[in-house]
């Protein structure tokens, strides 16, 4: 299988003190992935990193075969103004923003599929309705569909299901599945741990660094999930420059 | 005897014309940017870069005296410095752009305050304080509409990178690299607005255009192509109805356009349908479903 990002020896941080700190590794091309660790572990860092939102302290991601822009990034909290006038259509419509760019129309096939990106998630007849109506759930099927419309060969989800119901949570993963069976790589920090044994075949447990990365079974066992909480949230204001060979 | 009241005093004076055209060109321009003022809260972004244009001008104007490009030099120069000096600290440090900003226009307006005392004479100053809609000749009305057009045409061609900017910065910054340049050509937008404001209604009265037509719409409809134009006829009637009052009643003519569209504010207040007081008390018994 190869690689659609490689991770080398890459540190992220904010203001010198590393978040993901010398990780390795690379990520399989068709790959589903869950990102799992202790709160600071570093994993919404990660995806950052990944879109290109965040540049490495040091190292680098690559990516093969497609450019930071190429991703399809939702991220934990979006920053988006749910009180600016805009309805459920515009907003997932947006994803159609390889075709439509900054200028260009959305035209009758982005327009179809807009709809059909809006059936499923189940927001059919909300098309009219101005974002700052949904509740939080029917707001994150509409990110979902945005994603959809994106058509991405990456894929990064940051918590997605966070204060999700059951029910929609489920016709989310459901939505995952169906990217995975089409090939696209996706990324997905989550806490869920009975969720990600059930439907995600890889894992990368970290806690600023790589403590297991491989098929779910073996990453998600007693032993590393321990290690895990002891490496995390070890801020030191004092903490000297890092030293280890790069 | 309607006529006398309404048009007359177009028909018969030309300063009236000119005053006329001159907020007419401010309406247009100035009121769709102030929707996106507030859509981005930068409501008060646009009080601050006001003040921020006076010592700018005001250098100008101690250059040159009453001088048209000098001033408007001065004042551009000096609010895209405040302009490009707030994004640039709330870019790259921990201050926020409100912070930033409000920290850039106390300098300039203290170092316009002291250029001033300096060797300044309070008449002329007046003029750069209130404006003079009244006596605008015809190189500053070229200039308000070249102004108006060039702010019309740039909206109409970033208008969905400043919409997305402002809806969700995070994903436009994903698809795209627009997000930066179009904040600065926003800024800058405001900044030319202002200073043609400036020319006409004064440093103190500039945003007087473009805040309150574009709050008043605000009030009328949740939908940002209504709201716009709502803005833009509210800003044209308080051009229109702030001149007929200042010619009738021998008020000064800027503060009268402000005072009518502050009136026009204050109704869509009680009755704007989307949000205004009224429709805020008075909702109905609740609904099904």
């Amino acid at each position: 299988m190869s690689a659609a990002i490689t991770f080398r020896d890459l540190t992220l941080g904010y203001d010198r003190h590393p978040a993901v700190h010398h990780l390795s590794g690379q990520v399989d091309g068709g790959a589903l992935l869950a990102v799992c660790g202790p709160n600071g572990a570093g994993k919404s860092t990660l995806l950052k990193g990944i879109a290109g939102a965040l540049k490495p302290l040091d190292g680098a991601v690559k990516l093969e075969s497609c450019r930071p822009r190429d991703i399809a990034y939702l991220p934990q909290a979006a920053e988006i103004d749910r009180s600016f006038p805009i309805n459920v259509f515009d907003l997932v419509a947006l994803g159609a923003w390889r075709s439509a760019g900054l200028f260009g129309g959305l035209g009758r096939k982005a327009r179809e599929r807009t709809f059909e990106a809006i059936a499923a998630v189940g927001l059919t007849g909300f098309e009219d309705r101005a974002i700052g109506t949904l509740s939080g759930g029917q707001m994150q099927r509409a990110l979902f569909a945005r994603v959809l419309l994106q058509d991405a060969p990456i894929i990064l989800l940051d918590e997605p299901f966070n204060a999700i119901d059951q029910r929609t949570v489920a016709d989310l993963v459901d939505l995952i599945s169906r990217w995975h069976g089409e090939k696209r790589t996706v990324l997905a920090v989550l806490h869920d741990l009975e969720l990600v044994r059930k439907h995600f075949p890889q894992t990368l447990l970290m806690a600023r660094e790589s403590i297991a990365w491989g098929d779910t079974t073996q990453v998600l066992s007693a032993e590393n999930l321990l290690s895990a909480r002891r490496m995390a949230e070890a801020f030191d204001r004092q903490a000297h420059e890092c030293e280890r060979a790069a | 005897m309607i006529y006398d009241a309404l048009i007359g005093p177009f028909a018969e004076f030309d300063f009236m014309r000119r005053a006329l055209v001159g907020a007419a060109a401010l309406a247009l321009s100035g009121a769709p940017l102030g929707v996106f003022l507030i859509l981005r809260r930068m409501a008060l972004t646009g009080d601050a870069m006001a003040h921020a244009i006076l010592p700018g001008a005001a250098l100008g104007y101690l250059v040159a005296g009453l001088s048209l490009p000098a001033m408007t030099l001065g004042g551009l120069a000096a609010g895209f410095t405040v302009a490009l000096a707030a994004g640039v600290v709330a870019r790259f440090t921990a201050l926020r752009e409100d912070a930033s900003l409000a920290g850039f226009y106390l300098l300039s307006l203290a170092l316009g305050v002291v250029i001033v005392s300096v060797r300044g004479s309070n008449v002329d100053l007046l003029h750069v304080l209130f404006g003079s809609v009244l006596a605008l000749d015809d190189a500053t009305l070229l200039l308000l509409a070249c102004i108006a057009s060039v702010t019309l045409i740039v909206l109409a061609i970033g208008y969905r990178a400043l919409a997305l900017e402002t809806l969700d910065p995070g994903f436009l910054a994903s698809v795209s690299g627009a997000g930066a340049p179009t904040q600065l050509v926003f800024l800058g937008l405001v900044v030319l607005n202002l200073v043609a404001g400036f020319h006409a209604l004064g440093t103190l009265l500039a945003v007087g255009l473009m805040m309150l037509p574009a709050a008043a719409g605000r009030l009328w409809s949740a939908d940002i192509t209504v709201m716009t134009l709502i803005a833009v006829g509210i800003g044209l009637a308080s051009s229109y109805l702030g001149l007929l009052l200042s010619y009738h009643y021998g008020l000064p003519a800027g503060p009268a356009i402000i005072l009518v569209a502050g009136v026009l504010h204050l109704v869509s207040l009680v009755f704007g349908r989307a949000g205004g007081l009224i429709r805020h008390v008075s909702t109905g018994r609740h609904l099904e479903a």
